[in-house]
């Protein structure tokens, strides 16, 4: 299995361009061609100055997410056989997300979005050291355990349409992870996270589109941590409002 | 030129397990001092990311610190340093425990305790484990965790490109702000280098794109030594083409090697008898260390027993009898990288593995304190050589180590920027000054040579040259096709003339870390005539205690080139003895003299 494959790709380079252009390249591809090697390829033999995120080609850092034919996707797991059929193959940066050069998105929005929702173990007291694990038996682990795949690559940015309309919202990774450490039996923090998550650019803003867990690459289907989040949201809400109208100092 | 300048106390350069391992400590030892990380990549990028089989620490009744020891020091084949690896021993299982409390989602027993699963060359299950992602989840855990601390400032893709020194002393560092393309001084009490290994000088490698050796280089380049540079490991199951990681943990659960006869050609290298399928024995076959394993197949490919695939050489990796349960249980990012990229599922067909580089065993020299012989440099994690290896790295020592001797370096770097201060800045602005305009100067070359040509060549050289075996004759050829690389890189073409995100210019930059990383183990491996560990000459092929039961110290002289002396081992209660693994590994004379 073999061929070659049209790759059109968005180019902009702020120091010299004032709106993105387009450039298309011929790649030659085998069963094995990733749209990362096709874009090492580019590099390497067509245009030097081909600017795109990579390291570990095993779709575990999270650098390589663009934008493959419109869709979210991790070049390093993205197949180039996959599109022999098609005309080209057109690959754009991160949709949601400033461009900062070429394929290069800025991801800081994303990352301060992560911070927000203190993603952190938390514990009344601190780290007791000297003593053994705090126990944790596998069917609690199971609880939380898939939302702490997140590789923070971003693509669900790319694909939430309610992050695309307000920056604001803290979106699919902050909240899945927000999610991950609430439901974490060696956890306290959740009274700590519960007002991002109950504010207006928490849970409550995702209006269950589910695209995120469609691109997410490695399952860790954000819509539903985030459909978690708002179950815990309505019983942290009545549980305080229950607190309020009891009249107690506890609330 | 606009360079920007600023102080702090602490740099700490890297974002993987042992920089933010040391930035935390830093910070919780010395919450007043501001600790700046700078990391080329956003810190979860790091190559830490992608280890995945486990992080040792002795945990069962029946384990001791003492077995640890004997197994680190009998598989680095006696150059570790053993008070090294005592303090090592000793403090795993507390650094474990503690990302135990910052949240790192161990793999657990039924009872909620946490558990452990065999690893190679390790007698009795030591190895933590986080399903086959524990280097993500380390990873992860340690970057949201320093995030709870305001004194860590990060400045996510600044890619450093010198240390900067006064009078005999580092007191900062100079970097790219790879957004702007502007350089930038970094002043400080300490600086702490954590930047990885070197895997890409080889063609076919485990790592990431970003392993390029960036810190040694920087380090060499002030005079430091590089320390066993001879002895890189060659993981024994990559997946061929690739080289992605398929870990050992395939086999700790119990996964078979077999050569193209179906054959379990391990019994023939000196780790059997035959262990029966689904009763994996530690210390015996395919729970032999990785060297031996990755020797064991370069004779099986000699012989012409290896699987012919379109992707190269290789031989299968057999999790079948595992069961799709357990490979879901234990092994789920091994089952999707093999469907992803070589189209086979474990569950119903073996995995076509061979070996590829994948560890630097050397490194910066350091001694027990993580601390340079240049004051105020510290070093830790893969860039360093601590003497924790020896010439041959256990796997699931090296996650352990990025915890045990990161929280060494934090707390030693947070001493030392107190009573140090940070320097004046005019001293530095020459040297600043010059350092840019020669980055600046790469940044324009117009020369003919071709950077991916220079460094596929590099590749193909030291895989040649400086592979499983070596020889006198190859290595001589490697140093010199080196030399000849060096030149070419003078006369380096770029074409890329800007600033925001130049990809080609930082490429650049660590293609030169590259060359001499590289320069540096082709040396060393040339004046180790002797065989120990993953270091293999086909022109010695014994160990030689007389002569080399010693580190090799490679040096920049002041042409560019490298000379090597030597440095003895710390041998503190386990003399040297035969390294014995399968049934000969049972002689009791080393328990004996243990």
């Amino acid at each position: 299995m073999s061929g070659s494959l049209t790759v059109r790709v968005q180019r902009y380079r702020p120091e010299e361009d004032d709106a993105p252009w387009w450039q298309s390249f011929e790649v030659p591809w085998s069963e094995d061609t990733s749209v990362l090697d096709a874009l090492n390829h580019i590099k390497d033999v067509e245009d030097g100055s081909l600017s795109y995120r990579w390291s570990c080609r095993m779709a575990i850092c999270g650098s390589c997410g663009l934008m493959v034919n419109d869709e979210p996707r991790l070049g390093c797991k993205t197949f180039l056989r996959h599109y022999a059929d098609a005309d080209e193959i057109v690959l754009r940066p991160l949709e949601n997300l400033a461009v900062e050069r070429d394929l290069v998105s800025d991801i800081d929005p994303m990352l301060a979005h992560i911070e927000t929702v203190q993603p952190w173990l938390q514990r009344e007291q601190a780290d007791p050291q000297g003593t053994g694990e705090y126990l944790q038996t596998p069917g609690q682990m199971a609880r939380y355990e898939s939302f702490s795949h997140c590789i923070n690559c971003g693509l669900c940015y790319a694909a939430c349409p309610q992050f695309g309309r307000n920056p604001d919202f803290l979106g699919p990774a902050a909240l899945t992870l927000a999610q991950r450490y609430n439901l974490d039996s060696r956890d306290e923090g959740r009274d700590s996270r519960m007002p991002f998550l109950n504010g207006e650019d928490g849970v409550w803003s995702c209006t269950f589109v589910g695209y995120c867990s469609d691109v997410c690459p490695k399952d860790v289907d954000p819509a539903a941590a985030i459909n978690q989040g708002k179950v815990a949201s309505n019983v942290n809400y009545a549980v305080n409002l229950f607190r309020l109208l009891r009249g107690g100092d506890d609330a | 030129m606009d360079i920007q300048h600023s102080d702090v106390d602490i740099v700490i350069v890297g974002g993987g397990g042992a920089g933010l391992r040391a930035a935390i400590a830093a910070a919780e030892h010395a919450p007043e001092l501001r600790i700046a990380l700078l990391s080329k990549v956003y810190p979860m990028r790091s190559h830490t990311v992608a280890a995945e089989g486990g992080c040792a620490g002795v945990v069962q009744d029946h384990d001791s610190h003492f077995d640890h020891f004997v197994d680190t020091v009998s598989g680095g084949d006696w150059l570790c340093d053993q008070d090294v690896v005592d303090y090592f021993v000793e403090h795993a299982t507390e650094e474990n425990l503690r990302l135990e409390h910052w949240g790192c989602p161990w793999s657990r027993k039924p009872d909620g305790r946490v558990n452990v699963r065999a690893f190679g060359g390790m007698k009795i299950e030591r190895t933590w484990f986080a399903a086959d992602r524990t280097g993500f989840h380390i990873l992860h855990t340690l970057f949201q965790t320093s995030l709870n601390y305001p004194s860590i400032q990060r400045h996510d893709e600044f890619f450093c490109t010198d240390l900067l020194v006064d009078e005999g002393r580092c007191v900062g560092v100079q970097a790219i702000d790879m957004r702007e393309g502007h350089h930038m001084c970094l002043r400080a009490g300490a600086v702490i280098l954590a930047t990885g290994g070197a895997g890409r000088v080889y063609r076919y490698n485990t790592n990431g794109g970003i392993v390029t050796g960036d810190g040694m280089a920087m380090a060499w380049r002030q005079g430091v030594p590089l320390r066993d540079m001879e002895f890189v490991q060659y993981h024994p199951t990559g997946l061929p083409g690739s080289g992605i990681l398929i870990t050992e943990a395939c086999r700790g659960e119990g996964g078979l090697l077999l050569n193209a006869d179906g054959y379990r050609y391990l019994q023939d290298y000196g780790l059997g008898p035959e262990t029966p399928p689904g009763s994996p024995r530690t210390k015996y076959m395919e729970l032999g260390p990785r060297d031996r394993l990755s020797q064991a197949f370069w004779h099986e490919a000699r012989a012409g027993r290896v699987l012919k695939t379109r992707r190269g050489e290789a031989v299968q990796l057999d999790l079948r009898h595992l069961g799709e349960a357990r490979i879901n249980e234990r092994l789920p990012f091994i089952r999707e990288l093999a469907s992803a990229y070589v189209g086979v599922d474990p569950v119903t067909e073996p995995i076509p593995v061979r070996p590829t580089a994948h560890y630097t065993m050397g490194g910066i020299q350091t001694d027990i304190h993580t601390a340079t012989p240049l004051p105020g440099l510290f070093a830790v994690g893969e860039c360093a050589s601590i003497g924790l290896h020896g010439a041959n790295r256990l796997g699931s020592n090296s996650l352990a180590e990025l915890s045990v001797f990161g929280r060494v370096a934090g707390e030693q770097a947070a001493s030392h920027a107190r009573a140090a201060g940070v320097p004046d800045a005019a001293v530095l602005r020459e040297q600043v000054e010059h350092n840019a305009a020669g980055w600046e100067a790469l940044r324009e070359a117009d020369g003919d040579e071709s950077l991916a040509a220079i460094r596929d060549a590099l590749g193909e050289s030291m895989e040649r040259g400086a592979g499983i075996f070596r020889s006198g004759e190859e290595l001589a050829t490697t140093c010199a096709t080196l030399a000849e690389l060096r030149l070419r890189y003078q006369s380096l073409g770029l074409t890329d003339r800007s600033r925001v995100f130049n990809t080609e210019w930082l490429n650049a930059i660590e293609l030169g870390c590259q060359l001499d990383v590289a320069s540096a183990m082709a040396r060393a491996a040339q004046g180790r005539e002797e065989s120990r560990g993953s270091h293999q000459r086909l022109d010695a092929t014994a160990r030689d205690d007389q002569r080399f039961l010693c580190h090799s110290l490679v040096r920049r002289a002041d042409n560019g080139h490298a000379t090597v002396d030597w440095q003895p081992v710390v041998i503190t209660r386990l003399p040297p003895g035969e390294r014995h693994y399968g049934k000969a590994g049972e002689a009791p004379a080393l328990e004996k003299r243990a």
